[in-house]
């Protein structure tokens, strides 16, 4: 029963900054076990949106469903019980500074479930492991990683509680092409032996192809295409034309202050 | 009429703030009450504002009183008061120097860094991380850093209060050559428990103000480095604020007659 239904619903998720409408009836599903990837320009929402499904942010109108359970305006046992469910990989991995490798990747079973050290360590190497780290990083601290590394600790930490939902937000931006495609590899991989639902922002085209079963894009606080990855390339439309070929000329004007 | 709009807008921001900072506190205090507590966290933080804050309170309060012995000798000397150098060094530190003085030197050193440390959570998302990780980051940043201040700097001011009657003693003894059985006689006689206690709830007090400026800014500071700066600016400088306007109401609401 629950298949029938999306894992994740967004229906008209309006939220604005001061004047600023940032997303303006934002409506997308997101099925079970299904790898959504949103692309779109820099200062779109794309963020935005994570935040408001994640409870980080609220918006001033709209639904989100995450299971069937309304998750705006909900109260503090139900943004518990969602929570529980989402791990995130942040854009700049979002390490505490103050806790080693392994402290980092067993947070949530430590802080949130409550898992002794000894155990919560072992299951932290055998996340690292499933990233490429061996144990001889887990008692590094975050500063001593390079961008690289920082991202796929990130990553450990994101699926160290085996979540259900797994957010990606620009999960390669500031990376070489090779370890693009590595940490691609990795999402890859970790999305599909948790069995998880995945959601990623990106502007990486190359890493959009690679992770995503279906591509949205968000364009003026609305998400204006969305179909299967396949499809991309033969859209007729000139908004995700452009944006795919990466041009300068377009629909989509870039606010440039000289 | 700009410029009365433009007071206007300052007197609403103004209020704004106030409210902020009260809804802060109340879930802050909401967060200090309730489960679950990280012991270990406050700990750690009983230990930065405690003993590492002692050097430099210390030497603050060991020359504070050398000073105003010194000070005091010479004004009371010109109505041949000298006697009374004594009881003004004791009551001046334990009633006054002492807790304002520690809460000025703590609220440069503990709440820059509690402000510096949280804005830079902010602004790389760790704090966001934390609400990911099912973690309320109120009561894993802010919770045992209120508790820490609230209660480690009575115990620091006690300290503060000895070494700067103990400065005043020094310079007492050897420069202004009082005896040192009558300067100890005269420290202690004019001494009331109320005081002490005074000092300690301003204190407490005050810890609690340097803790909660230094959270408040962190964690509502925005814009990468340079917001960060201005977050450990403000910090330092409303708890400063701060400290003296609550000195004057607490010592208005035990002194005044």
């Amino acid at each position: 029963m629950t298949e029938n239904r999306p894992k994740i619903r967004i229906r008209g998720l309006v939220k604005r900054f001061g004047r600023k409408v940032v997303l303006n009836g934002v409506d997308l599903d997101i099925g079970y076990r299904e790898s959504v990837v949103i692309i779109g320009g820099s200062g779109t929402g794309k963020s935005v949106m994570l935040k408001c499904i994640l409870g980080l942010l609220a918006p001033e109108a709209g639904s989100i469903q995450v299971d069937g359970e309304e998750v705006v305006g909900a109260g503090r046992a139900v943004r518990e019980r969602v929570s529980r469910k989402i791990g995130m990989l942040f854009q700049g991995a979002a390490l505490f500074d103050s806790l080693s490798v392994w402290e980092n990747v067993s947070f949530g079973l430590m802080q949130a479930e409550g898992m002794g050290r000894t155990e919560a360590r072992k299951i932290a190497e055998e996340k690292l492991a499933a990233v490429g780290l061996g144990k001889e990083v887990a008692i590094l601290s975050p500063a001593e990683l390079s961008g690289g590394m920082k991202k796929r600790v990130g990553l450990a930490r994101a699926i160290a509680t085996n979540p259900e939902v797994i957010f990606f937000d620009e999960p390669t931006t500031g990376l070489d092409p090779i370890m693009s495609d590595v940490i691609n590899d990795l999402v890859v991989k970790s999305v599909k032996e948790l069995g998880a639902t995945a959601l990623s922002i990106t502007h990486d085209m190359a890493s959009a192809r690679k992770i995503a079963h279906r591509i949205a894009m968000l364009h003026a606080g609305r998400i204006i295409w969305a179909g299967p990855v396949a499809a991309i390339d033969h859209v007729d439309n000139a908004y995700v034309d452009q944006f795919i070929h990466g041009r300068a000329e377009g629909p989509i004007k870039m606010e440039v202050r000289a | 009429m700009g410029f009365l709009a433009a007071v206007g807008r300052i007197f609403l921001h103004f209020l704004e703030a106030i409210g902020r900072v009260t809804q802060f506190t109340g879930t802050a205090l909401f967060h200090c009450a309730t489960p679950p507590y990280y012991i270990a966290h406050v700990g750690r933080q009983m230990l930065e504002i405690g003993y590492f804050s002692l050097p430099v309170v210390g030497l603050t309060a060991l020359f504070t009183g050398m000073v105003l012995a010194l000070q005091s000798y010479t004004g009371f000397a010109r109505f041949s008061a000298e006697g009374a150098v004594a009881t003004v060094v004791v009551l001046s530190v334990t009633r006054e120097l002492g807790p304002v003085i520690a809460g000025l030197m703590v609220a440069g050193r503990i709440g820059a860094s509690m402000a510096a440390e949280i804005g830079t959570m902010r602004v790389t998302e760790q704090i966001d991380a934390l609400s990911t990780l099912s973690t309320d980051p109120f009561k894993y940043l802010v919770a045992p850093r209120l508790i820490a201040g609230f209660t480690m700097l009575p115990l620091l001011v006690l300290v503060a209060d000895i070494i700067g009657v103990f400065g005043g003693y020094l310079v007492g003894i050897y420069k202004l050559g009082f005896n040192p059985a009558t300067y100890l006689k005269r420290t202690e006689e004019f001494l009331e428990a109320m005081d002490v206690i005074s000092g300690l709830v301003k204190a407490g007090v005050f810890g609690f103000i340097i803790s909660l400026m230094g959270c408040y800014h962190g964690y509502h500071s925005r814009g990468g480095a340079q917001g960060v700066g201005a977050a450990t600016t403000d910090a330092v400088v409303s708890a400063s604020i701060l400290i003296l306007v609550f000195n004057y109401a607490i010592t208005e609401i035990f002194f005044a007659k």
